[in-house]
């Protein structure tokens, strides 16, 4: 019979002499091999202190994007709806008011706007969508949870922190949202 | 008076136990940490380090959880024997600690110390006889529980506790014929002004060593829980703290033969390339008990080590390597030494 590939070894049928016999040889052998694995490297992260590098396209949860005053981009079009593929985005729209110009860009807004984070496949494809600049992946993943309804991101769940009101957390969750954008 | 107690000499004493048995205690306890820590960096892990800084705290965690485990007596078993199993696994396991010498004498209040408890003229046939009714604790317990594997367990226990316990016995005679001496103590004196005795019985402890491993019932030897075949041995039936006595019992094992051969066949606390004479009693005493904690510790991490690199032994090659090579190795060993000690007696000179 042809061996398939050419890294068959034949089996070693010669008789064991006195020394591979006691076997202590061979036992000091395989504990070298255990100790010097003392020395490699451990490739466990400590995962909540550190968690590993993404990479800069990574796509995480979504995040509802704000302008710089603080005034909600989203203007409820329905195209990332349109564009998911999992048809996980629903939303609903609602006229804006006079007197509430600070909350909302433009005189469309989403009143409503949820993703099912367990239909989601994270593809990315409602921000290439959008034509406002309104929503993006970020570079958090959805966290464990106990219940489902727990996966269906409101909007308060989704929207970015008021970049005046609450600077530095508007910071954190923009992350490096900047950098990706120079990437591309 | 006629039966003048010393007084001074039970408290001396009495601190003196309180010390071993929290000492051996403590340390198995932490042995059961650093055995899960070596396993855990020998196979490129981390090991525990959640409870307290790099996880020191570990062991507690894990007692504290044995105790608060619901306690199963199951009602099939014969219930004062099945209490009694673990309990005398962990006495015996305990019992060893009496007549080891931890360490020289030391001066306090105008008295000599001795950092041993009983310097029993026979000490190292008190261990012997103690280390082997460990096994009723084992075999006890495997019978109490009426369950199969208990049982089979129990079995294997027993008949691999008597096969190594007679290599054992004579690589042991050997080492008593270089010696002379049965006491504990006096070995390690004379191994303190002379060379250390495993440079006179190298086959001996080769012997000794692999028996004492079969003795702890540790990797290669642990038949008597193989967790694959008999899924957990003996303690099958065990919960709550009973389990934790046996596999403490276990540790506490590990700890004293490690300090049996450190002091058997190491020098016990001796230091070596120094004379102990020169310098201030009570501070070689102590750097004595440390050296002997560090030859304990060699030892411990080479029970662990040797348990995570090699695998468990068929039965039948137990038996084996027990009657068959061990003993015949053993008797030839201690031919040889008789031999050679009767030589020297006669006036030869090597």
């Amino acid at each position: 019979m042809n061996a398939l590939t050419n890294r068959a070894k034949p089996v070693d049928r010669r008789k064991m002499n006195f020394l591979e016999r006691i076997y202590l040889v061979a036992i000091f052998k395989g504990m070298m091999i255990t100790f010097s694995h003392i020395f490699k490297k451990k490739p466990t992260i400590n995962y909540p202190e550190k968690t590993r590098p993404f990479s800069p396209v990574f796509r995480g949860l979504h995040i509802l994007n704000r302008d710089e005053e603080g005034r909600e981009n989203c203007t409820a079009c329905g195209l990332c709806a349109v564009a998911c593929p999992a048809e996980a985005i629903t939303m609903e729209a609602a006229e804006r008011q006079p007197g509430e110009e600070d909350l909302y860009r433009e005189e469309k807004y989403a009143a409503r706007y949820e993703i099912n984070m367990l239909r989601c496949i994270f593809c990315g494809l409602c921000e290439e969508a959008c034509p406002k600049d309104a929503i993006y992946l970020s570079e958090t993943f959805a966290p464990s949870d106990y219940q489902r309804k727990q996966f269906i991101y409101k909007k308060e769940d989704l929207l970015i922190p008021h970049p005046l009101k609450q600077p530095e957390e508007y910071k954190k969750a923009l992350g490096n949202k900047v950098k990706r954008e120079k990437a591309n | 008076m006629l039966l003048a107690i010393d007084m001074a000499l039970v408290i001396e004493k009495l601190v003196l136990i309180v010390i071993v048995v929290m000492a051996s205690l403590v340390i198995a306890m932490y042995t059961t940490f650093a055995e899960r820590k070596v396993a855990a960096v020998l196979q490129d892990r981390r090991g525990p380090n959640r409870a307290g800084p790099f996880g020191i705290l570990q062991p507690l965690a894990d007692g504290l959880k044995l105790f608060f485990k619901e306690e199963i007596i199951p009602n099939f078993s014969s219930k004062a024997l099945f209490i009694l199993g673990p309990s005398l696994a962990m006495l015996t396991a305990i019992m060893t600690g009496a007549v080891i010498p931890w360490g020289d004498k030391v001066h306090f209040f105008n008295r000599d110390i001795s950092l041993q408890i009983a310097d029993v003229n026979m000490g190292i046939l008190y261990v012997f006889a103690v280390v082997s009714m460990g096994v009723y604790g084992i075999m006890i317990g495997g019978w109490a529980s009426n369950n199969k594997y208990s049982l089979m367990g129990a079995l294997r226990a027993a008949s691999q506790i008597i096969s190594y316990e007679l290599a054992m016995g004579i690589s042991l005679i050997a080492l008593l014929m270089v010696t002379g001496t049965l006491s504990l103590k006096e070995m390690v004196v004379a191994q303190q002004q002379g060379l250390w005795n495993i440079a006179y019985q190298p086959l001996g402890f080769l012997i000794f060593l692999i028996c004492a491993f079969a003795e702890c019932n540790r990797t290669p030897f642990d038949l008597a829980e193989a967790e694959n075949e008999l899924v957990g041995g003996y303690h099958v039936e065990y919960s709550s703290m009973k389990l934790g006595f046996y596999l403490f019992a276990e540790y506490v094992n590990m700890f004293i033969s490690s300090v049996v051969m450190a002091t058997l066949f190491f020098g016990g606390f001796d230091i070596p390339f120094l004379n102990e004479a020169n310098y201030d009693q009570n501070w070689m005493a102590l750097f004595g008990v440390l050296m002997l904690m560090a030859k304990v510790v060699g030892f411990i991490f080479l029970f662990m080590w040797v348990r995570w690199t090699i695998p468990r032994f068929r039965y039948d090659q137990l038996m084996n390597l027990g009657w068959k090579v061990l003993i015949p190795l053993a008797l030839f060993n201690m031919l040889l030494t008789g031999a050679l000690v009767l030589l020297k007696h006669n006036g030869w000179h090597f």
